[in-house]
């Protein structure tokens, strides 16, 4: 053991951090073995927050499952089902009409909104800017207002349908939404002025946390993780799904790969969801919001039900003989979930149930890097190295 | 050119490469998956990883199905490959027999391998030689059984066998009731 200038003898310490801890947004746990203030070793504990997603879907029709992808990232729900419901059509040959898309693109957008403004507020809460947590809130009650008008739910919305959207948007919700677009840019800057010539912010966040281009696509980190290090990998861009290869779009992308690049990427997102739900209001088409062939997989809405023949003899074998066999198969399907990559792969046996269902979801592999992030680096930076890949437990344990 | 048709040239590609080892090239909704043998898994990666038209630098996923009773060989592990600079994408799934469910870990090839394997031992018991540290992340460590094998049951009938840890939990709860509001009130 080193002796310290006084003689006295000085050892590696071990410390706990978390499953309950305020920083690590969520049940994240963390062992530490520290060298003064210095981290020498760090293991991350995860499956705290289990709940056998995948076992479950297998014994679930594919209409059932859709609420259980609610709960994987519950920060944006909207993403999720766009995601597993997207995969789900991709196997069945379904396409979604064209009012679906640009509605479930501008929901999806919202919820990254939501998902990012959180992130920010948390994020320099942990850093210690505390004023930014409040402002950031604001705007993300907005939205969830927004959410619980649309579907009634603010969180677990299960909006998205296999085909389609559950119901049609309001005039009142456009308009409110419109006016949201309008007003967020200016809110946005308004954040920016807290905090990004703030010197505590910048000695904080630059050159912390450095990942290199190569390195983090090595990681198989993705979403603004991996853009804050030069990456432009986008799957709204490298295989568009919905409307997204109707707007414009930029992506943002950072320099240097550390928690400041991330930071500015995520700030940079945060304008272009506006400039897409600002243009998918402009664009919205009308028509249908279910496609007719997804009457077979999922339930015609209410109001047919109680109107027409026709709805009504899909609804009730639905639910009583069970949903219509998926042709046999096996389906990856990624989409841009505010946090990174989110895919499903669905393997099916020619039943109306998942044979399997895989979630690859972008928390898991962002906590797989937290020991690169963090050895080496002091055990303050740890707080802004969680925050920075932006994890959440629910959806990295499933 | 289409990017089913640049996947279809990419698998066979690989099994003139790897004739011995490459079983079935499958495609399905525009996706290509190849299926192969697992003893040479390590070097077919290495060679998609490595080779510069290739380049698939990206490792999205790596996952365990159990097809009991299905198929001859009863796991498969899927790998979901992806290039970012090429932009092509393509699915390898490797046979893993049930009387020896092990094969070599890719978590030396791409970084991120090396909790997805991690997952897929956990869910399935299916070992990964050359792993750095093959241990369960998602069960608690003391778990007994596989999870997401379909003869692992969906509900718990296990009856006194049930983990030590959740009678454990069971126990606690019980010894606490005495700090219930309650009881707490009739005390005092």
């Amino acid at each position: 053991m080193p002796k310290s200038a006084e003689g006295l003898e000085t050892k590696e310490l071990t410390i706990s951090m978390g499953p309950q801890h305020p920083a690590t947004h969520g049940v994240l746990r963390l062992v530490l073995a520290l060298d003064g203030e210095t981290v020498v070793k760090c293991t991350p504990y995860v499956g705290y927050l289990h709940r056998g997603v995948e076992k479950l879907a297998e014994h679930m029709t594919y209409l059932n499952a859709i609420p259980l992808t609610d709960r994987l990232d519950y920060m944006s729900s909207m993403a999720n089902n766009e995601g597993y419901c997207l995969a789900v059509e991709r196997l069945f040959g379904i396409e979604a009409p064209e009012r679906a898309k640009y509605i479930r693109t501008m929901v999806a957008e919202m919820s990254r909104i939501s998902s990012h403004i959180l992130w920010l507020g948390t994020h320099a809460l942990d850093i210690g800017a505390m004023t930014v947590f409040l402002y950031s809130f604001r705007e993300r009650e907005w939205i969830l207002d927004l959410f619980e008008m649309l579907c009634g739910a603010r969180l677990t919305t299960t909006y998205v349908r296999i085909g389609g959207v559950r119901n049609d948007v309001s005039q009142e919700f456009l308009d409110s939404l419109y006016k949201f677009t309008d007003e967020f840019p200016g809110r946005i800057a308004e954040y920016e002025t807290l905090i990004d010539q703030n010197r505590i912010w910048l000695k904080r966040t630059k050159r912390i946390g450095v990942i290199e281009a190569d390195e983090a696509v090595n990681w198989g980190l993705t979403g603004p993780t991996l853009r804050g290090s030069g990456v432009p990998y986008d799957v709204r861009k490298y295989a568009p799904y919905d409307a997204y290869d109707k707007v414009e779009f930029d992506v943002p992308v950072g320099k240097n790969g550390d928690v400041y690049d991330r930071y500015r990427c995520r700030m940079e997102e945060l304008r272009q969801s506006t400039r897409i739900i600002r243009q998918c209001i402009e664009k919205l088409p009308l028509g249908p919001i279910m496609a007719p062939e997804a009457s077979k997989v999922s339930l015609p809405p209410k109001d047919n039900v109680l109107k027409d023949m026709e709805s009504m003899i899909h609804h009730f074998v639905l639910i009583t003989k069970g949903p219509i066999a998926a042709p046999e198969g096996e389906i990856y399907s990624a989409v841009e979930a505010p946090k990174g990559e989110l895919g499903f792969y669905i393997v099916s046996d020619g039943t109306g149930r998942p044979y399997r269902m895989r979630v690859r979801s972008p928390s898991f592999v962002h906590a797989s890097v937290i020991p690169r992030l963090c050895e080496g680096s002091l055990i303050a930076d740890v707080i802004a190295n969680i925050g920075t890949i932006d994890i959440v437990l629910g959806e990295c344990d499933r | 050119m289409e990017p089913k048709l640049i996947a279809q040239a990419i698998a066979e590609a690989l099994k003139e490469r790897y004739p011995e080892e490459v079983k079935e090239i499958k495609e399905f909704r525009g996706q290509v998956s190849v299926l192969v043998k697992k003893e040479r898994i390590r070097e077919i990666m290495e060679y998609l990883h490595d080779t510069p038209e290739l380049c698939f630098s990206h490792l999205r996923d790596i996952c365990g199905v159990d097809y009991l009773g299905k198929k001859e060989n009863r796991f498969e592990v899927v790998y979901q490959l992806f290039s970012i600079s090429h932009r092509h994408m393509l699915r390898v799934r490797a046979e893993v027999p049930e009387d020896d469910p092990t094969l070599d870990s890719v978590a030396g090839i791409w970084d991120g391998g090396n909790w997805h394997e991690r997952e897929c031992y956990d869910m399935l018991g299916i070992r990964f030689n050359g792993h750095p540290d093959l241990r369960r992340i998602l069960m608690p460590e003391d778990w007994e059984g596989y999870p997401l094998r379909k003869d692992y049951p969906m509900k718990s009938d296990l009856g006194d066998k049930e983990w030590k840890g959740l009678k454990k939990v069971f126990e606690l709860s019980e010894k606490n009731k005495i700090y219930e509001m309650g009881d707490h009130a009739k005390e005092r």
